[in-house]
């Protein structure tokens, strides 16, 4: 055994090496299309943004649009639900993000209404915080969006948006 | 394949049977020696092949009439039910089929579990069962899904997102099974490929778990190595083919009580709203089959954790040959085993009962606790009490207690006399 595995390597072992390397890159190259078809498509991607009219939205009020199929939740905060967002302490939060940074302009909170948990849509201003619940595994938010109690692992996220003019926001 | 050399008795059946064996496997098939002790709990292999070809045919027949797409999969199920000729009938017991295969799968498993059967030398036929039982539950999935209801396209979103549990990567491999940024046209279409693919796949494999089967033979209630063919045994056919197809007669009557007189109770009304990303019915179940890997996952409150323990829970199956440490295969004569096995069975349940309760309160302390047990019964209990069991005397043979002649084992042990005769 020692013998032939000190054996230096020959024409023969070189065309194996070859082979199999080549054979490994074309099995590669048929897998590949095969796997990524199932990515999301070009015209799917094309729907990447969406503009949202706000003017009829009072303060208070929260509207929910679809965006690449997922709801989005557009909430016109009162006062007390900025004040109440922001005297929170970050050493409290699970997924510590000021709400400062969540909502650029205080008043208007956008974010993917999906819980991080498992993608349920939470409902408006229900749970412990007065803010969002999600039915199925029990995740309560924040008037930020925040997670503050249950499963869900993060914040509820802030997609990108802006807004275009004082009525409209464009989001993605 | 059986001990003697089988020729067909006709010409041409010599002439085929020299150029493709079929004859020869035939005549294995019916000829094949069966424990003669099996009971009622061993029909239930027949009758799971007869549940996979009635979703097979019922399946292929629903594939005509419905159409993979977003917007138009709800209006034809619904076409199927009010238009398609006998599309009710066909549908019902489509729908209907999986809540019985489902539950004639559970019955074997825990035959399985009562009586041995995954242990030394049937380890393969068990762990090709695992994967028929994993791919069962994949395909139940996908169905439940094309219907596009509420509950198909929150079933989906739930699960779907389990994957997104899983560090750096989640997120791409979530939107690569949708094909999007949400559960959406793109899904169902491939969810719909898939479960037409996957019965197949479960078709290939149960020839494979049969095949394996028929290497080292049927195990039996007193799960004893027993000679084959001899007095312990009966040819397959038509001893045991008569009593599946008794079994299997059974079965129907509790399968047509299904779908002619409740063939919605199984199901959930929440599925004949149509799908509506923008809301989330207020309480989201799985199918009852799935309830109790609902609640593992759900007893956790961590989200990667929880679904490490769901897919754990069906992995610790596929190793349980190996976690059993006890040398006897029957739990007729392990005493103390036998007590556990019925507390598994119980813990089984409950699992399934607050899986499909809120989770929270009292529910969710009860789902961890049992939970906690699932795990311990497979990682603790059976390893350690195989070591340290006193089981019962086992008898040498099938016949020997009733050959015998008497109550004492022993004593018919002892005669050599009798022994030779076996």
């Amino acid at each position: 055994m020692s013998d032939s595995e000190k054996k230096k390597p020959n024409r023969r072992d070189f065309i194996v090496t070859a082979t199999t390397a080549a054979g490994a890159v074309g099995v590669g190259a048929v897998v590949w299309p095969l796997v990524d078809q199932m990515n999301p498509d070009a015209s799917v991607k094309a729907l990447a943004s969406t503009e949202v009219d706000i003017s009829a939205v009072e303060p208070g009020q929260s509207i929910t649009v679809l965006w690449r199929g997922k709801p989005v939740f557009i909430k016109r905060r009162t006062k007390e639900e900025i004040d109440s967002a922001r005297a929170v302490d970050l050493s409290e939060l699970k997924h510590p993000e000021k709400d400062e940074d969540r909502a650029k302009n205080p008043e208007w909170l956008v974010m993917l209404g999906v819980c991080t948990h498992l993608g349920c849509v939470p409902l408006t201003d229900k749970g412990d915080y007065g803010a969002w619940f999600c039915p199925c595994h029990g995740s309560h938010y924040d008037t930020s969006g925040r997670i503050r109690k249950g499963p869900a692992p993060t914040n509820m996220e802030v997609p990108k948006y802006e807004f275009v003019n004082s009525n409209t926001i464009k989001i993605g | 394949m059986s001990d003697h050399e089988y020729t067909p008795k006709s010409k041409v059946g010599k002439w085929f049977n020299d150029r493709l064996p079929l004859l020869t496997l035939a005549n294995h098939l019916t000829d094949y020696p069966t424990p003669k002790n099996l009971n009622y709990w061993w029909t239930f292999g027949g009758i799971l092949t007869f549940c996979l070809i009635t979703q097979i045919i019922t399946g292929i027949v629903l594939g005509m009439h419905y159409v993979a797409h977003a917007d138009l999969a709800f209006q034809s199920v619904e076409h199927i039910m009010r238009d398609v000729n006998y599309g009710w009938l066909i549908r019902y017991v489509h729908a209907n089929g999986a809540s019985m295969f489902f539950l004639a799968v559970y019955i074997h498993i825990f035959r399985s579990l009562y009586y041995g059967s995954y242990k030394s030398p049937r380890e393969v036929i068990w762990i090709i069962g695992m994967l028929i039982y994993f791919l069962m539950m994949a395909t139940a999935f996908m169905g439940y899904v094309l219907p596009w209801g509420q509950m198909s396209f929150w079933g989906a979103t739930v699960i779907t997102n389990l994957f997104s549990a899983i560090p750096l990567i989640g997120e791409s491999i979530t939107n690569w099974l949708w094909g999007g940024y949400s559960v959406d046209n793109p899904t169902l279409t491939r969810f719909f490929s898939l479960h037409y693919l996957f019965p197949f796949l479960i078709l290939g494999l149960v020839v494979l778990h049969i095949w394996a089967l028929h290497v080292p033979g049927n195990n039996n209630p007193i799960g004893i190595d027993i000679k084959k063919p001899s007095k312990d045994t009966v040819p397959f056919h038509p001893y045991i083919v008569i009593k599946d197809a008794f079994a299997l007669l059974i079965f129907l009557l509790i399968f047509a009580f299904f779908v002619f007189f409740s063939p919605n109770i199984l199901g959930h009304a929440d599925n004949y709203i149509e799908a509506n990303p923008l809301v989330t019915p207020a309480h989201i179940v799985p199918e009852w089959y799935l309830l109790p890997f609902y609640a593992i996952l759900r007893s956790v409150p961590d989200k990667l954790l929880g679904v490490i323990a769901m897919f754990a829970a069906i992995f610790v199956l596929v190793i349980l040959p190996w976690l059993d440490t006890s040398k006897v295969r029957s739990t007729v004569f392990r005493p103390i085993y036998k007590q556990f096995y019925w507390f598994l069975v119980a813990d089984v349940l409950i699992l399934g009962y607050v899986g499909a309760m809120p989770a929270e309160g009292l529910y969710l302390l009860i789902a961890r606790v049992a939970t906690a047990y699932y795990f311990a019964h497979f990682l603790i209990i059976l390893p350690f009490l195989g070591m340290k069991e006193k089981t019962t005397p086992l008898p040498l043979s099938i016949t020997e207690p009733v050959l015998g002649g008497s109550a004492d084992m022993a004593m018919a042990r002892n005669n050599s006399d009798f022994k030779e005769k076996l």
